[in-house]
């Protein structure tokens, strides 16, 4: 084991080897799942505070799901509706929550930064469960366990992202990670979802669907973020859809075994063909899902295994 | 009552020169400077060992928070921060609260200032109303009450109509308009330049175009109306080119830069670091040379702080969200030892864009070594290191992105008037 971070924060602070080491536990926590008995002990006795400045069901329901099976005690705090309509800073909110004592503390938040701004004030382990456009990790870490699991490797891959890569942080912790892992990455989108100086993260850029996908093993397809967008992106969902949307015609340019993902929830008809999705020879969007609740058992597992070194080194809360 | 400062390193932005000798002071003024001054009897002498005398900085667009949030800046406070770096003239914003935009709050805050300051103040006054943009202030009557410039600060006047009419009502009293050259609309909303950083890390960005943009717009104005006009920043290598073009036809345009857009760029903000969040967001690195190419030509006239204080709970907040501005009365002259020690630039250079250029635009009759200047002066070694704790400042609010940051140039003395306001025994 090497993964040795008091928090999880975004792929950019994770090396090679820390990538590995969660996804090498996070099988274990695959197996784990299809048992009829799926309970560990690995957070028992720890508290684990899931708090969702940002609306989510699907990401809230994993982590939780990931806590409770490891043994913890799970609280969730909507924040969206609570004390910052009081005028509490997100400083006051960390304060709030060292006196509870919090041994994990998972973020969701709509600002870039704030869950690193957070991690600095509280005690505990955080795990960032989005912010803003900045990363998503636990979504770039499932992906990264789908595509290893189907494909039988990590690295040496092509992978097209496609879609509204600007207001994506899905799309950054992917191309971060696979990068890191030695991959291919490309992104593919209309330029005005695609952010600027893309082409020095180390991808390639296109904006046809056909070219980008030509030869590629993986596609990753994104949600249009209808509600982060202020302006003029798109001409219309049908026009993005013609060009953008991901169909058999448009598949059978990548590889005949390339690999569909996406991280949901799904626009059917925007981004993606229903039929598409359903296909279970190509798609592999639901055993993403199943990867998410192993993935995340393995982060806190790993965490809170740190958490306890630090404890009985005597240092106390840190 | 005279004072002979001996043995200095006197350096002259308007003769371009730095030359060993001394400088003698009498009755507030420069009465004598040269390789060899004689002291007249009674003189008191301060032996400078040899440190650099210059003219004091005139500080062009600084934000003391009175009226409205005295917690974060008052006069005092700033007045003692400016002394303690070598600025004897501070030229205050207007965007206060309320925006000093009528004759009545000018004379509150010359009043205020000269009580508490030890300083010169020199105001700036609203260009609009409220800085809604809409009516024009009373443009002659704040000229009477002191005003040394109209500005509605990072506020942009979008309606070209009312902007026209404001300069050319100006044009015809003779006062300068400074503006914050930013197409507002572009730049809704940013928090950082749009580039490979600000795409990494997720923030929303603006193009330096959009400084390119609003600064074309408002040299057609000006050439339009003949108004004399200041850009506050420039901070964008594309904007350059616009700025020659419009001095060499011969319009009445000058400009200025932060000292922190000349020594810091964007990927000092590293991990959403608030204290560099500043408006025009950090440039990148090819900006920031370009902008110190141009201090260096003259292109740049001014260099300023920018001061503006920012208290802890306007900071601690996500990026997005946290308020904009950093102070810089006390860090201005080390952080601009960093361009000197760079080479490239000597010490008259940045003394021209320091002192000389901003009082001549503002009409002031600071910021020279010369007989019968006013006797306002910074003594200072370039060299003497120091590593920069924010909570040493004297500024209420500690808010600097040199906080930690190691740096040379101290000031040693500074006298505005002729009387010794920091330093010294």
């Amino acid at each position: 084991m090497t993964f040795r971070a008091r928090h999880l924060l975004g792929i950019e602070h994770l090396k090679p080897d820390d990538i590995r080491c969660i996804l090498d536990l996070s099988e274990h926590y695959v197996g784990l799942n299809r048992q009829p008995v799926k309970h560990a002990d690995a957070l028992e006795g720890l508290t684990q505070i899931n708090m969702f400045f940002e609306a989510s069901t699907r990401t809230q329901a994993s982590f939780e799901l990931a806590g409770k099976r490891l043994g913890a005690d799970v609280m969730n705090m909507a924040m969206q509706a609570s004390s910052l309509k009081k005028g509490e800073t997100l400083i006051d909110t960390a304060l709030t929550l060292n006196a509870m004592h919090p041994d994990l503390l998972v973020v969701r938040h709509p600002q870039s930064g704030a869950v690193d701004l957070l991690a600095q004030k509280v005690h505990c382990a955080v795990l960032n469960a989005g912010d803003g456009r900045h990363e998503h990790p636990t979504q770039a870490l499932l992906d990264a366990l789908t595509i290893r699991r189907a494909k039988g490797r990590l690295q040496r891959l092509t992978v097209a992202i496609c879609g509204d890569i600007a207001h994506s942080r899905v799309a950054r912790s992917n191309i971060l990670l696979l990068g890191k892992m030695e991959n291919r990455v490309r992104l593919i989108g209309p330029p005005t979802l695609i952010p600027a100086r893309a082409a020095e993260f180390g991808v390639e850029v296109y904006d046809d669907m056909k070219e980008g996908l030509a030869g590629a093993d993986v596609v990753m397809m994104l949600r249009l973020q209808k509600e982060r967008m202020d302006g003029a992106f798109i001409p219309s969902e049908r026009e993005y859809y013609h060009r953008f949307g991901l169909d058999a015609d448009k598949l059978a340019f990548a590889k005949d075994d390339a690999i569909v993902m996406h991280p949901g929830p799904m626009n059917r008809g925007v981004e993606i063909d229903g039929t598409l999705a359903d296909d279970i020879n190509r798609s592999v969007i639901q055993e993403q899902v199943e990867m998410g609740v192993a993935v995340r058992m393995a982060a806190m597992d790993l965490l809170a295994r740190n958490l306890r070194a630090t404890l009985s080194q005597g240092a106390g809360h840190v | 009552m005279s004072v002979l400062l001996t043995n200095a390193r006197l350096i002259d932005p308007e003769a371009g020169t730095e030359t060993k000798g001394a400088l003698l002071i009498e009755d507030g003024r420069i009465a004598a400077l040269g390789p060899q001054v004689d002291a007249p009897a009674g003189a008191e002498t301060v032996d400078c060992a040899g440190m650099c005398l210059a003219p004091g900085i005139v500080d062009v667009g600084v934000k003391v928070c009175e009226p409205g949030e005295r917690h974060k800046e008052s006069f005092r406070s700033a007045g003692l921060a400016a002394a303690a770096g070598g600025v004897t003239t501070i030229v205050t914003r207007p965007d206060t609260l309320p925006a000093i935009d009528t004759p009545e709050v000018l004379e509150f805050v010359t009043r205020r200032a000269r009580e508490a300051s030890p300083v010169r103040i020199k105001a700036m006054a609203a260009l609009t109303k409220g800085r809604e943009g809409r009516e024009m202030v009373e443009i002659g009557f704040m000229l009477d009450a002191g005003a040394v410039a109209f500005t509605d600060g990072d506020r942009v006047v979008e309606n070209t109509k009312v902007l026209s009419r404001c300069m050319t009502y100006a044009r015809g009293l003779g006062a300068l308009v400074m503006a914050h050259p930013q197409d507002p609309v572009l730049s809704a909303g940013a928090a950082a330049t749009s580039g490979k950083f600000a795409s990494l890390k997720g923030l929303p960005a603006v193009s330096p175009m959009a400084e390119r943009m609003a600064l074309d717009r408002d040299l057609a104005l000006v050439e339009m109306t003949g108004v004399k006009y200041h850009a506050d920043q420039i901070t964008a290598a594309r904007a350059l080119p616009a700025l020659e073009r419009a001095k060499a036809n011969g319009l009445d345009v000058t400009a200025g830069v932060s000292i922190h857009h000349l020594t810091l760029n964007e990927l000092d903000v590293g991990d959403y670091r608030t204290f560099f969040k500043v408006k025009p967001p950090l440039r990148s690195e090819d900006d920031r040379k370009a902008l110190v190419a141009a201090v260096a030509s003259g292109l740049i006239d001014v260099i300023s702080s920018m001061h503006t204080p920012q208290d802890e709970e306007s900071k601690r907040l996500p990026y997005e969200e946290a308020a904009s501005g950093a102070v810089g009365l006390e860090t201005l002259l080390p952080a601009a030892m960093r361009l000197y020690h760079a080479g490239g630039i000597g010490l008259p250079q940045l003394w021209r864009a320091l002192s000389l250029n901003p009082a001549r635009r503002l009409g002031l009759e600071t910021g020279r070594l010369g007989v019968g200047a006013p006797a306002d002066l910074v003594l200072f070694d370039p060299d003497a290191p120091f590593v920069l704790d924010r909570f040493t400042l004297r500024s209420k609010s500690k808010n600097t992105p040199f906080d930690g940051a190691r740096m040379q140039g101290r000031v040693l003395g500074t006298w505005v008037a002729g009387r010794r306001v920091f330093g010294g025994v």
